[in-house]
């Protein structure tokens, strides 16, 4: 829209982190951010998603080695006031001395642009966030969701080469959080910034990125695009942390995978596979006429309006997740037969 | 109606406390104005006495409003920035260094007094200066700033706000001038008015620390009890209850701990 | 980061020499001055060793365990109840009773003789009663009174801040057990507040033991230890005795904060 700055190039080379009381958040990690995507760190807390994105702002220095790239430029040293990203903070960081309008302005104030030229630059930002209103309000007279909007605000205004976003939904409610993700993914897109956004919410990461890199203990789990990681997930960690995972033990052979709630044919099953996972929209209750070898035991029966959540017991740890479109009621104890798709099948 | 029994039992004796307390008060300002307390007021009322003691000791407020006011200098200067780093590093050594600082009002003012002469008596430009009971007066008020700013610097997410203004772009100075100092005006202020009342009634050192030249509120007041009449020391008592009575107002409007909203976590 | 550290490092320089300089050095020589008097170190023991220290160590010790106890009944009662009744005229018994906070040792002694001296409140009244004047101003109970009365306005302070974090559930709790008015007291009331009683409790204690100004507008011969020092100095120019037990009475006052602030687990505000 306004940004006439070119987009970000972003590397870490070897970048780990130990904290001064012995913790390692990180170990040694190596990443490339092509200019303009927008990256979502996602993960648990404590994964070391955050630590990652303060190590790209300059809020943290990665232990001894450990290198910072902007378009192919050594930042590691460098402080966060002088490499020019915009940070958005889970509670916001908006100072509350100023008003909103000075809290935007505040980071081209900082850069000496000429007055004039900030309370344009202000109302344009004020504008785009649609809280033209709020311009003279202080902080603590501020909703939630207008914080929000105001602290993305007050980061876009500066023309930051990269944007930062720390878990910047955590601290609202679920039904604002789909506005603003909404509204923020329409201006990453945009603005055709490089963004980092870190979040524990995998429907947010699905939503908004270009790509995602799934973190557990300190580790990259998986980077890949929304659909990659769903639909391919490289490790059993990715596979159960998004989403809902359906799990099914017993042994293969010959083409055929045998389990408690019965045969299942997979003419490509690796041999010796002992435990097979898929996805609930990849299993669906047989019609009577379909042949299957596969039987289980209603549980319980969530009707949500559009679909019926149901939960099949076959003798395994956990029952089976089904979504079932079927217009009638399932009972509990029902006897139901089982329709597996054997694309969506994985191995891992 | 047992409960209500309670309730006025309780009731009468705060109201015993308080006559206690604001009794001599009342006492001591119609001592100063009454022609002849032995007789009593019916001897009628004058100014006479506060005439004699502003003639007599006004050197002594002014000494000391001059004092109180260079101890809010000396302590906003050493304090601010003391306060700022406690906040920050909270570590086994900034505890330690808390806990020196207040020593200071923990051991007593003669102990502190005494140390000073026997340190630094021998100076005689500074013994004989009003700068040695200054020295006196912010060491003993520096800690009330300290804690005044530094409980303001707990309360508010510093760490984040500062990282938000390095964010922006400002550096470590212009983050201190436009984040921390505002956002701890509230606690400068109630430490302001605390360091200065403080000062303006501070005797326990400033006795030993004074000298004929430097002679401060309290002293004069000591003074004029020990071996003037009556009325004199009453009129000179209110006096001082005229000079302290501003700062006491402004403190029990503005020292009012109010929740500070600045944590951002309430939702839409 | 490192550079962070510098830059608090400079901030905190000038506090630091300052404390240096005129408080660390001068007790340090506070400390040795208190040796080098013609009885040398033993200056240090003879607060316990002779008998006139000892006696005005006894004195000085009993006022202000006294003064202690007496602020804490009265302020805990009168802070209970201020905080729990809100009341027409409240906020004016709040402003009365905090009034004389900013007061000086020395005015304080004024008030007392205003109500105990020769010329005082009380001792008109008894002389119109019974016919013989009360006048107990220039005494130990003058300075009890006294230390009484610049305590209140704090104590009651800190008691009315505690008693408003105290969940008033708890209380209607006790009460739906069955517990009497008493015993809740006793159970829930004075558990809730203890922290508050010992951090207050304590600033009393070191105030009534080291203050100074109050003893001095009342009587010279009040013989607590602050006037002793005081004598010792101006009078018989000992100072290195005076440097001894000055040492002696600022270590003892702030242990007597220092375990004060642990036992109560939270920070002891200081109070002059």
């Amino acid at each position: 829209m306004t940004n006439t700055t070119q987009p970000l190039a972003i590397a870490l080379e070897n970048c780990a982190k130990t904290f001064a009381d012995g913790t390692k958040a990180l170990e040694p990690l190596d990443l490339a951010i092509h200019a303009g995507e927008t990256v979502v760190f996602l993960g648990p807390s404590g994964c070391g998603k955050t630590t990652t994105l303060r190590i790209i702002a300059g809020l943290e220095e990665p232990d001894a080695g450990g290198r910072v790239l902007f378009d192919g430029e050594d930042v590691t040293r460098l402080p966060i006031e002088q490499r020019n990203v915009g940070m958005v903070f889970q509670s916001y960081a908006l100072f509350p001395n100023m008003t909103v309008a000075q809290n935007i302005g505040y980071g081209l104030r900082i850069r000496k642009t000429p007055a004039a030229q900030i309370k344009a630059r202000v109302a344009e930002m004020l504008g785009m966030m649609r809280i033209e209103k709020l311009a003279d309000r202080r902080i603590d007279q501020l909703s939630g969701g207008q914080r929000q909007r105001v602290a993305l605000a007050r980061a876009i205004a500066v023309r930051p080469r990269a944007l930062l976003l720390d878990e910047p939904l955590t601290a609202l409610d679920a039904k604002l959080r789909d506005t603003l993700r909404l509204e923020i993914d329409t201006l990453l897109r945009s603005l055709q910034i490089t963004a980092i956004y870190v979040t524990h919410d995998q429907a947010e990461a699905m939503a908004l990125g270009d790509r995602i890199v799934v973190m557990e203990h300190g580790r990259v789990a998986q980077i890949g695009k929304p659909r990659e990681i769903y639909q391919r997930p490289a490790t059993r960690f990715v596979a159960e942390f998004i989403g809902t995972m359906n799990r099914l033990t017993g042994a293969t052979r010959d083409g055929v995978f045998s389990c408690r709630a019965g045969d299942l044919a997979w003419a490509e099953a690796p041999q010796g596979a002992s435990e097979i996972l898929f996805r609930p929209e990849d299993i669906r209750i047989a019609e009577s006429h379909e042949q299957t070898g596969l039987q289980g035991i209603v549980a319980a029966a969530f009707f949500l309006g559009d679909r019926t959540r149901l939960f099949v017991e076959v003798g395994e740890a956990q029952p089976l997740v089904i979504e079932s479109t079927a217009r009638r009621d399932f009972g509990h104890g029902e006897a139901v037969r089982l329709a597996i798709d054997p694309r969506g099948l994985l191995v891992l | 109606m047992k409960h209500r029994g309670l309730f006025l039992l309780q009731l009468g004796f705060t109201l015993l406390v308080c006559a206690f307390l604001i009794v001599p008060v009342i006492l001591s300002i119609m001592a100063g104005l009454t022609v002849n307390y032995f007789i009593g007021i019916e001897s009628g009322l004058t100014l006479r006495w506060v005439f004699e003691v502003w003639n007599g000791y006004r050197d002594t407020i002014f000494l000391s409003i001059g004092l109180s006011l260079a101890c809010l200098v000396v302590t906003l200067v050493l304090g601010v920035p003391t306060a700022y780093v406690l906040a920050k590093r909270q570590t086994a050594l900034t505890r330690a260094i808390e806990e020196l600082l207040v020593m200071p009002v923990a051991v007593p003012g003669l102990a502190t007094a005494l140390a000073l002469i026997v340190t630094y008596g021998a100076l005689s430009g500074f013994r004989t200066s009003w700068a040695f009971i200054l020295v006196g007066h912010a060491l003993f008020t520096l800690p009330f700033m300290v804690r005044s700013v530094l409980a303001v610097l707990m309360a508010i997410d510093l760490q984040t706000l500062e990282e938000g203004a390095a964010s922006l772009g400002a550096g470590f100075w212009q983050r201190f001038r436009d984040i921390v100092l505002p956002n701890c005006r509230a606690g400068i202020l109630a430490g302001s008015l605390m360091v200065v009342t403080l000062s303006m009634g501070e005797f326990n050192m400033t006795w030993l620390l004074h000298t004929p030249f430097t002679k401060t509120l309290p002293v004069g007041l000591a003074d004029a009890y020990a071996s003037l009449r009556l009325e004199i020391g009453s009129a000179y008592t209110l006096v001082f209850f005229l000079m302290i009575m501003p700062l006491l107002l402004a403190m029990q409007a503005y020292a009012k701990p109010r929740a500070p909203k600045f944590v951002a976590e309430d939702s839409e | 980061m490192r550079r962070d550290t510098q830059r608090l490092i400079f901030l905190l320089l000038p506090a630091g020499i300052f404390f240096a300089a005129f408080f660390l050095l001068p007790m340090a020589r506070l400390f040795f001055i208190g040796g080098s008097g013609k009885t040398g170190w033993s200056a240090y023991a003879a607060i316990l060793t002779d008998a006139n220290y000892l006696n005005s160590l006894f004195a000085t010790l009993s006022v202000a365990a006294a003064t202690t106890f007496a602020t804490l009944v009265i302020s805990g009662i009168s802070g209970v109840f201020l905080q729990r009744h809100k009341f027409p005229g409240n906020g004016a018994l709040v402003a009365m009773l905090t009034f004389p906070l900013a007061f000086p040792g020395v005015v304080i002694g004024f008030m007392v003789i205003m109500l105990a001296g020769r010329q005082g409140l009380i001792g008109q009244i008894t002389e119109f009663l019974t016919g013989d004047k009360l006048v107990f101003a220039y005494s130990l109970t003058g300075l009890f009174m006294g230390y009484v009365y610049f305590s209140i306005p704090r104590t009651i302070l800190t008691v009315m801040a505690a008693a408003e974090k105290l969940d008033p559930k708890l209380e209607e709790a006790a009460r739906s057990l069955g517990a009497s008015p008493w015993r809740v007291v006793l159970d829930v009331i004075i558990p809730g507040l203890k922290p508050a009683f010992i951090s207050a409790g304590a600033i009393c204690f070191a105030t009534a033991v080291g203050a100074f100004g109050t003893a001095f507008t009342l009587a010279a011969r009040i013989n607590v230890l602050p006037m002793v020092i005081y004598t010792e100095f101006t009078l018989s120019a000992n100072i290195a005795m005076a440097a001894a037990l000055s040492f002696v009475l600022g270590a003892a006052t702030w242990i007597v904060l220092a375990v004060a602030r642990t036992a109560a687990g939270s920070t002891v505000a200081a109070a002059g």
